[in-house]
């Protein structure tokens, strides 16, 4: 079930693509407003048609010359931004809506399976914003969809509903073997949840790679900012400490967050902001910042400014220091050089860190 | 109090709504939805009788339906009668006369429903007629009623129009307006005044009960 994706268009805004999601796999498309990625996600599910398109899955032809399906005829899961429920039908209604068949216990099944039991006969305005959201995925994963399509689904939440959220769709991905594209303006989400990226400027892809790659990329970045480069360093739950830190555990050493809530041994990956890191030749001593994990240079980058981007590998991970071009001449670093990367554990924002979702544990 | 008139009179809202539910339900989200150059001329149209007298609207209907029209023409090959001083002529004058207390509530109840929601149908796989029949319709069902309701009353209370493609032939186009009219006009102050009371008690219970009914639907969607 790949997903192959050529757009072509020069109004209402210009349209260049051309990507392919394999099974599975959740590409994000990031950019600006009005970049187009919107457009783009519109034209997979046949509410717009570009210029010149094609649009295929598993083989199987959507749009192209010749062939253009109407919405209903193609087998695409939509969340929308504002989800648009349908506000005179049941949770239960909405998701059966989307059936072939409507069968109430398939309906039960799949609310359960976004977390929503028991909530069945509410109408949507009966129901939170993050509920809400629950039913429109449940509703767009009730059509069986061959492409699972969200436009920005978590921006209407606030934040700690917007965590949990992240939370369920990394548990879902692993009963999910459709393609699915995540359109977002959240750099940090996009880093979270997708396996690949597309930065989408004017119409036009300007960069697209592994999730990591992108992220650790300031050129690919321009357009997002560059104080969004971040690394996602994969930690080992250890323990609850008694000062209310977390211990957790990564390749070269263990550091200390803020008290996360998941059992001894969950999998996490933690959103390192390159901006946020210090390099030290030597383990520093006497600083208040107690996570400090020592590193390889795997290599220097320069950027257009006076700053540079460092790359440490730390076992079979890296993260990504922003250093200046002064700091990084002053220490003499070079490749190959063994660094300590200094982290305060309060830098970390409590939505920078994602559980790695594993078909045995759904529900880490 | 003339029984047939009433009867009559009811007959003819009755028919206009139900030849009227359909077209504006079909025109009133097909402007509510298109995007098309002439838009603005077709609800000019559509708007048209609202600002006519009756009397000129009905002039144009005569010419257009008489006997020497292709209209008229046509209808008399095909019923063997023509249309104007009949029941069905009052019927097309009704329902043309009311397009616009038909169209215009459907239409802004149509555009109420949020464009997500329609392209939401679609994504669901509702097909264009389930999703009129899933969706639209329930969500757009306070703009029909108050259509239909605003319709059935106008109708009722519909005398110019009636008179003047109608005539006042008794059990065919008399309506009950028109027979209230004879009767202040043969000083039958009496007959006037209880037909013109049913003809009030009858109008505001149905706009009342269309009021309280779309209160309740308007709860329901909240």
């Amino acid at each position: 079930m790949t997903l192959d994706v050529t757009l072509k268009a020069e109004t209402p805004i210009p349209l260049d693509v051309s990507f392919r999601v394999a099974p599975g796999e959740l590409l994000a498309l990031v950019g600006h407003s009005g970049s187009g990625k919107t457009t783009i996600l519109r034209s997979i599910a046949g509410l717009w048609r570009p210029d010149q398109a094609r649009v295929a899955v598993a083989g199987a032809v959507w749009l192209d010359a010749t062939v253009n399906l109407a919405p209903h005829q193609r087998r695409a899961g939509v969340v929308f931004q504002n989800y648009a429920l349908f506000p005179h039908m049941t949770a239960a209604q909405n998701v059966m809506a989307a059936m072939d068949r409507p069968d109430r216990a398939e309906a039960a099944r799949i609310l359960a399976m976004v977390h929503l039991d028991g909530l069945a006969d509410r109408k949507p305005a009966q129901l939170s914003g993050g509920q809400q959201q629950r039913v429109a995925v449940a509703r767009a994963l009730a059509r069986r969809p061959q492409v699972l399509l969200l436009d920005e689904p978590f921006s209407a939440v606030d934040r700690a509903t917007r965590e949990r959220l992240h939370a369920e769709i990394m548990a879902l991905r692993a009963h999910l073997n459709m393609p699915v594209v995540l359109v977002t303006h959240d750099m940090n989400e996009a880093q979270l949840l997708a396996d690949r990226m597309l930065v989408i400027e004017k119409g036009r892809v300007v960069r697209e790679g592994t999730t990591a790659a992108v992220m650790a990329d300031p050129v690919s970045l321009r357009a997002m900012g560059i104080r969004e480069v971040a690394a996602m360093l994969p930690a080992v739950v250890a323990g609850d400490e008694e000062d209310g830190l977390t211990r957790l555990d990564t390749a070269t050493g263990p550091i200390f967050l803020p008290d996360i809530d998941a059992r001894p041994g969950t999998r996490l990956r933690v959103r390192i902001m390159a901006h946020e890191v210090i390099l030290s030749r030597d383990r520093p001593t006497g600083l208040s910042a107690q996570n400090i994990l020592p590193g390889v240079i795997a290599r220097v980058q320069p950027g257009d400014g006076p700053g540079v981007m460092v790359h440490i590998a730390m076992g079979e991970s890296e993260i990504v220091a922003r250093i200046t071009r002064r700091a990084l001449a002053d220490l003499g670093l070079a490749p190959g050089d063994t660094v300590h990367a200094v982290l305060k554990a309060m830098s970390v924002a409590r939505d920078h860190i994602a559980r790695v979702a594993t078909p045995e544990t759904p529900d880490g | 109090m003339d029984w047939t008139a009433l009867t009559l009179s009811l007959e003819l809202a009755a028919w206009t709504v139900a030849i009227l539910l359909p077209i504006s339900v079909l025109v009133g989200r097909w402007l509510a939805y298109g995007r098309f150059r002439a838009k603005g001329m077709v609800e000019a149209l559509v708007m048209l009788p609202l600002v006519l007298p009756p009397t000129v609207f009905g002039f144009y209907l005569l010419l257009a339906f008489g006997r020497n029209s292709p209209v008229g023409a046509l209808w008399n090959d095909l019923f063997g009668h023509q249309v104007v001083f009949t029941f069905e002529g009052l019927v097309v004058a009704s329902v043309i006369f009311n397009l616009p207390f038909a169209i215009q509530p459907a239409q802004r109840g149509c555009e109420a429903i949020p464009v997500e929601v329609r392209e939401a149908a679609a994504c669901c796989g509702l097909s264009p007629w389930r999703a009129l029949w899933k969706v639209d319709l329930p969500l757009a069902w306070p703009g029909l009623m108050t259509a239909m309701v605003l319709t059935f009353a106008h109708t009722l209370g519909e005398f110019g129009i009636v008179l003047m493609v109608g005539g006042s032939i008794p059990g065919e186009t008399k309506t009950i307006a028109i027979a209230i009219y004879d009767r202040v006009q043969g000083f039958d102050m009496a007959g006037a005044g209880i037909m013109s009371a049913v003809l009030v008690a009858i109008s505001f219970s149905t706009i009342a009960v269309t009021y309280w009914l779309s209160a309740r639907v308007g709860r329901r969607l909240a």
